[in-house]
């Protein structure tokens, strides 16, 4: 490949995926991942499968050797039955040789902290990442990368990237978590109306989708675990179509999150995202759209969730 | 009911027990005041910009000012709540905000935004940072980071267990407050953004729609959905909905242990709350509290701070997360509001001990023949039936029928000014 003047000028940002095996992993960095989102569940909410830590340092080594890059979730709030374990774990990711660790509670800075680990360290407070200067605050406290809140539009993001000291990154593919409680409220539901939560509904390949009355059209996936209930999106981010306004702002990394998603999903939506990054990087001036992309993912599509373009567009009010 | 002490718990924690600060709403000034005389040791209120109710009436400066005088003159403190997530667009304007909060002598403001954290300390030196129950802090790492970080106190999160806060004193020398009364949210603080999905009001800025409360279906389906229809249904026609409306929180049966755990702050959730609310549970509470630090081995729960709290309060209501995870029975399935049983009827301006003739400011419509209840701050409590009312003139009426006229009516026992009279709803 031939570098020409704009593709010097301009650095591709980097596309990751989150991955819940080292099949997964393997098969989205062959797709075009720069980087995979894994982690224990233990440690980790709303990751597409749980991965050890030997299955990690395996992912870190199988990444390595194709110049991608593996960050560790470990985005829990911690309670006190989970925290004795955390000094433990994030050493064996030291170990493990992983590039980042993603973290939303300070509970992950002290025992960093504490231990005196070197790890590299991205935060993450969901949909509480909402202004530059906190982004900075964490930064200062050890953090080189921050991870977005979904709920902010284009104008908002791009004074964000300029205010911001170090790298951003943000979702531009897939669903996002909207509702996040300790309670089991399905389980709850289900003992109030004198049933059992009985395997039918947790059976691999099913999903509890939430439906407001008055919004049938709006299927939320709803998922209980150990770690509570989680609401997430009726609609998928989908920016393809603007991903070289985007690109324009020098957002440092997009993200695709992988959650309740096939494999032939993720990896036709990873090609395709990598596919519009390298056309774009390689001529930013000549660079156009292609129908054939968003027609690429619109086939694999759910026709029950919307591709939308998330809070990009919007105004909120409050 | 008598509270009794285990052997362990006689014998094992000697700790000193301390009086905990008692920190109620304030929605308004008016607010303020009957919070501070029902027995708040604190309030806490919103400004006009950064806090998380913009629907509430909300403070000008001016307002500040004078609420942090009746505060001083009463010895009692103000809080702010400033425990939005702020975007960018909220940055310009941060510092006056703050420097202003300085100026009129504000205690504390509750704050989750590091962003803000870090204006006020430049800005407002002399105000004490208090971290939001928005910060979801649910362990002692974490409540041991804002300390470092210079935050005097931390307010936890809501799913804290009892367990969770012993620890965390023990292991932390910061002041913790926790809430101990009103309603919840059953998310983790500022983890649900349902409000920006559903109606594209930001949760996290004051434009919360309480779609936790809203009703809903729950459907099985393939993970990939490529029909229009659902496999199965777990709602019914008929049954009650699926929701993730919470019960309120309640602990007027458990000042006991809630002082034991060396809490230092109890917070009553409400700032849109009314009058009556605020000042019968602070009410309540500061009866409890006193009573229990009077005579701890003597204490007894009264059945009327019970039932005086009920007056009150229009949701069934729960312990949350104190001594055990919540399950089904602290949700809210059913009709959520039961009738509000007792509605606020006049407040007393004066009383003549001579005559006992009182003046009473009308606030709801009431009438001879009706009953009425009167409480006070300082334990006034009697029913009576209302006999001949007057206005101011000598005149007899047949109902009190306009907003804070003045009524001259008998009453039974001595009243004071700024005694409640309430009435029954049917």
């Amino acid at each position: 490949m031939s570098d020409n003047q704009a593709s010097v000028a301009f650095r591709k940002p980097e596309l990751s995926i989150s991955a819940g095996s080292l099949e997964e992993v393997k098969l989205y960095i062959e797709a075009g991942a720069d980087a995979v989102m894994v982690g224990d569940l233990t440690y980790a909410e709303r990751l597409p499968g749980s991965m050890t830590v030997s299955d990690i340092a395996e992912a870190v080594k199988l990444a390595h050797g194709q110049q991608a890059r593996v960050y560790v979730v470990v985005n829990k709030i911690f309670d006190h039955d989970l925290l004795p374990g955390l000094g433990d774990y994030l050493q064996s990711l030291q170990e493990c040789g992983v590039d980042a660790v993603i973290f939303g509670d300070p509970a992950v800075l002290m025992a960093v902290k504490d231990r005196s680990l070197g790890l590299n360290l991205h935060w993450t407070a969901e949909m509480t990442t909402t202004n530059y200067m906190t982004a900075n605050y964490w930064a200062n406290k050890g953090s080189s990368r921050t991870i977005l809140a979904r709920e902010l539009n284009m104008e908002e993001i791009a004074e964000f990237k300029r205010g911001a000291n170090h790298e951003i990154q943000i979702q531009v593919h897939g669903m996002t978590n909207i509702y996040h409680s300790k309670r089991k409220l399905v389980k709850h539901y289900l003992t109030h109306r004198g049933k059992k939560l009985t395997p039918e509904y947790q059976q691999d390949g099913k999903i509890l989708y939430l439906v407001e009355k008055e919004r049938p059209d709006e299927r939320c996936p709803i998922i209980e675990n150990e770690n509570g209930t989680h609401i997430m999106s009726s609609d998928d981010i989908c920016t393809i179509e603007c991903l070289d306004e985007l690109m324009e702002l020098g957002i440092d990394a997009f993200y695709i999150e992988g959650l309740l998603k096939s494999l032939e999903y993720n990896m036709t939506v990873l090609r395709v995202y990598r596919e519009a990054i390298d056309t774009y990087a390689a001529d930013p001036a000549g660079y156009e759209f292609r129908d054939e992309w968003l027609d690429a993912i619109h086939e694999l599509q759910d026709p029950g969730r919307e591709l939308t373009f998330g809070f990009l567009f919007k105004e909120q009010v409050y | 009911m008598k509270i009794t002490m285990s052997r362990e718990e006689m014998l094992g924690k000697r700790r000193k027990l301390a009086l905990p600060e008692l920190l109620a709403p304030a929605g308004n000034l008016e607010k303020l005041k009957f919070a501070i005389r029902y027995g708040a040791d604190a309030v806490y209120i919103g400004g006009q910009r950064y806090g998380l109710r913009s629907n509430a009436d909300n403070f000008s400066f001016e307002e500040m000012r004078e609420g942090v005088a009746f505060a001083r003159q009463h010895g009692a403190k103000v809080f702010v709540a400033t425990n939005i997530y702020a975007h960018n667009e909220d940055l310009p304007g941060l510092h006056d905000y703050l420097s202003e909060l300085d100026r009129i002598g504000i205690d504390a403001i509750i704050v989750a935004d590091p962003a803000i954290i870090e204006t006020a300390k430049r800005a407002a030196p002399s105000v004490e940072l208090h971290l939001s129950t928005q910060q979801s802090t649910l362990n002692w790492q974490a409540v041991r980071f804002w300390k470092d970080e210079g935050v005097s106190r931390v307010v936890l999160a809501r799913e804290a267990s009892m367990r969770e806060i012993e620890e965390i004193k023990e292991h932390v020398a910061i002041e913790i407050e926790v809430f101990i009364h009103g309603a919840m949210c059953s998310s983790y603080s500022g983890r649900c953004v349902l409000s920006n999905h559903f109606t594209d009001r930001d949760s996290n800025r004051g434009g919360c729609c309480q779609s936790c409360r809203w009703k809903y279906d729950l459907f099985v389906s393939e993970e990939e959905l490529l029909t229009e229809s659902y496999s199965a249904q777990l709602t019914a026609e008929g049954e009650d909905p699926f929701t993730m409306s919470s019960k309120d929180m309640c602990m007027i049966e458990h000042i006991p242990a809630l002082i034991r755990s060396g809490v230092d702050s109890f917070k009553i959730e409400g700032r849109m709350k009314s009058i009556h609310y605020v000042a019968t549970v602070v009410n309540a509470y500061r009866q409890a509290i006193d009573s229990y630090m009077r005579d701890p081995f003597g204490y007894e729960l009264k059945q009327e701070w019970l039932e005086e709290i009920g007056k009150a309060a229009n949701r069934p209501v729960s312990t949350g997360f104190f001594f055990e995870e919540p399950d089904h029975d602290d949700h809210i399935y059913t009709p959520e509001d039961k009738p509000q049983a007792y509605d606020f009827a006049g407040l007393v301006m004066d009383y003549d001990a001579a005559s006992g003739m009182a003046v009473i400011e009308q606030r709801n419509h009431f009438k001879p023949g009706q009953e009425v209840e009167f409480i006070g701050p300082d334990g006034t409590h009697f029913k009576q039936i209302v006999g001949d009312i007057y206005d101011t003139e000598g005149q007899p009426l047949d109902a009190a029928r306009h907003p804070l006229q003045l009524i001259r009516m008998h009453v039974d026992h001595p009243v004071m000014k700024f005694d409640m009279m309430r009435k029954k709803l049917n």
